[in-house]
């Protein structure tokens, strides 16, 4: 069906096989297989529903917080199963930036970079923690806006600021790969579009994966894309090919916009 | 719509807008049937209390009858005041919110983490029951448990057990109530940074519902500072200042209970109902204040 599956170069992450049932016998994400090349954006898309918020959070096993949910197949970080990882391990490994932007109300915007530190209880010295938020705070070009306050809540922030200090608090923690569930579903198109040249920006040292459902996002910026309906993964491939010229009837649907 | 019904609404608004008017007559009418009597009720506590409202009033413990009735022999204010009842309300209250504090908020978050649990529910059945409970009960209780089995007489401990039981269901309702209202993806941001569950509990869902926690606290302590009932099986009351907790300790509104038994002491029932009032409406806005400033912070 699809070229990329298992031809990467340099998979950082190999899924095998993975199906994610919420109810039993109900799968929200079906037997999906596939390789994430290494330092590169790979977009997954498809209409609502179609299960690929569900594939994303299994790469950091957040469905662990949800008892009912249960899944099989297996995730490989760097060839290691990550069910073998500990959680907090795999998560320090693994950032996630969420739909709506979530920095921690009670904390300060440098609170919020470094909370990824405290939340584990990682003393760290003071001009080290400086020197993180720093730049943390410089990757997601939030630096000059927030300098001068760094001590007053992320909340007062606007929109498109709260999510690129959501960024920084998940790079600050220096991850491998950063999973980003719709990141800018919730923004303006300016702030959207800063996100967009941002991620480009970090694709440099990040494997990058990221959910959305503006086709018109991953054919700007993914360097792969992925496309799901109903749970299953129908055509993987690089992003220019994949939207130049669809190989399966679903996907070429859903990008000329018949459905989704 | 048709034209029949059209000509209803344009013959009829004359009377429509009688009704409108006499409607809003008898909703300020209704309105102002419950602010009287609380206006009256203030007033009068004011009005009696404030004569005994000096210094003395609040560092001195509460004088005996024969002081009282030379006082009022002479025209005097009593002497005398209520610092036993002060320092024994908050010595009962602080030791309640020790245990009904903590127990309330862990088990107010457990009942939010497992919504659905079998045993959620049985706790949450146990809270209601606990909640319709007359506090007389609860005194009876604690006498049992322990004015006769530990500190085998009355006691501010003994006290301070009754009362915690009364602040529990509150606490555990608000306490729930607001981690409800606290935003999953918070949550879930803290658990993605690799937070360990008691990390995610302290350092992020308790401090983002400080607010909401610290409502619940204060009201259920306003609403265990003017108890009377369980106090009197428990704390008994005490003519010194007690810090004592395994001693006889006196509360304010014990006080006014024994004021209110004299006639001599009549006068000091107004003002140390004053003094409880202004007390526990202060608590009460504090409280207010606090759920105002719960409400999701916005930029300007």
């Amino acid at each position: 069906m699809t070229d990329l599956i298992t031809h990467n170069d340099k998979p950082v992450l190999k899924v095998r096989d993975l199906s994610i049932a919420y109810e039993q016998g109900k799968y929200a994400v079906k037997t999906v297989t596939a390789d994430i090349e290494s330092k590169a954006i790979t977009a997954i898309m498809g209409p609502s529903g179609c299960g690929k918020s569900t594939l994303l959070r299994a790469f950091n096993k957040m469905h662990e917080l949800y008892p009912n949910i249960s899944t099989k197949g297996t995730i490989f970080l760097n060839d290691t199963d990550i069910n073998n990882m500990s959680t907090i391990e795999l998560r320090r490994k693994i950032g996630m930036v969420f739909q709506r932007p979530n920095p921690f109300p009670t904390m300060s915007i440098y609170e919020n970079v470094i909370a990824g530190y405290k939340l584990n209880g990682i003393r760290l010295k003071r001009d080290e923690r400086d020197s993180i938020v720093e730049k943390a705070l410089k990757d997601v070009t939030l630096w000059d806006e927030v300098k001068d306050s760094l001590f007053k809540k992320g909340t007062f922030l606007s929109g498109g600021q709260q999510q690129r200090l959501c960024i920084a608090r998940a790079i600050a923690f220096d991850p491998e790969v950063l999973l980003l569930d719709e990141p800018t579903s919730a923004l303006d198109p300016v702030s959207t579009s800063r996100i967009e040249d941002l991620l480009v920006d970090l694709k440099e040292s990040y494997t990058i994966l990221l959910v959305t459902h503006n086709m018109s996002q991953a054919a700007r910026i993914s360097d792969n894309s992925m496309f799901m309906y109903l749970g299953e993964l129908v055509e993987y491939g690089k992003t220019d090919i994949m939207f130049t010229n669809p190989k399966d009837p679903r996907t070429e649907g859903y990008l000329t916009g018949k459905f989704g | 719509m048709t034209a029949g019904s059209l000509q209803y609404f344009t013959d009829n608004i004359g009377r429509r807008n009688k009704k409108n008017k006499i409607f809003l007559l008898l909703v300020i009418l209704l309105a102002s049937l419950t602010v009287i009597p609380v206006i009256l009720i203030i007033g009068k506590i004011v009005i009696m209390g404030i004569s005994q409202f000096n210094f003395s009033f609040f560092v001195q413990t509460s004088p005996d009858s024969l002081q009282a009735m030379t006082a009022i022999a002479n025209n005097e204010t009593i002497p005398g005041g209520i610092a036993n009842g002060i320092t024994g309300t908050f010595l009962i209250v602080l030791l309640s919110s020790l245990m009904a504090v903590p127990a309330g908020i862990m088990i107010g978050i457990y009942l939010y983490e497992n919504k659905n649990h079998p045993y959620s529910y049985f706790l949450r059945n146990l809270t209601e029951i606990l909640q319709g409970i007359p506090s007389i009960v609860l005194g009876i209780i604690s006498y049992l448990w322990i004015v006769k089995h530990i500190t085998n007489g009355f006691s501010a401990l003994a006290g301070s057990v009754a009362l915690a039981i009364m602040m529990l269901p509150m606490i555990i309702r608000s306490t729930e109530e607001t981690m409800k209202m606290i935003p999953n993806e918070i949550k879930e941001a803290a658990f993605a940074l690799g937070a360990p569950y008691h990390k995610v509990i302290f350092r992020v869902l308790i401090p983002t519902g400080f607010s909401g926690l610290s409502t619940g606290i204060l009201l259920s302590l306003s609403r265990v500072l003017g108890e009377t009932a369980p106090l009197m099986m428990t704390a008994l009351g005490s003519t010194v200042i007690n810090y004592n907790i395994a001693k006889p300790t006196s509360a304010v509104p014990l006080l006014i209970w024994e004021f209110y038994n004299d006639p001599n002491m009549v006068r000091l029932v107004w003002s140390s109902a004053l003094f409880l009032m202004i007390f526990v409406l202060s608590l009460n806005i504090l409280s207010g204040r606090l759920s105002a400033k719960q409400k999701p912070e916005r930029k300007k």
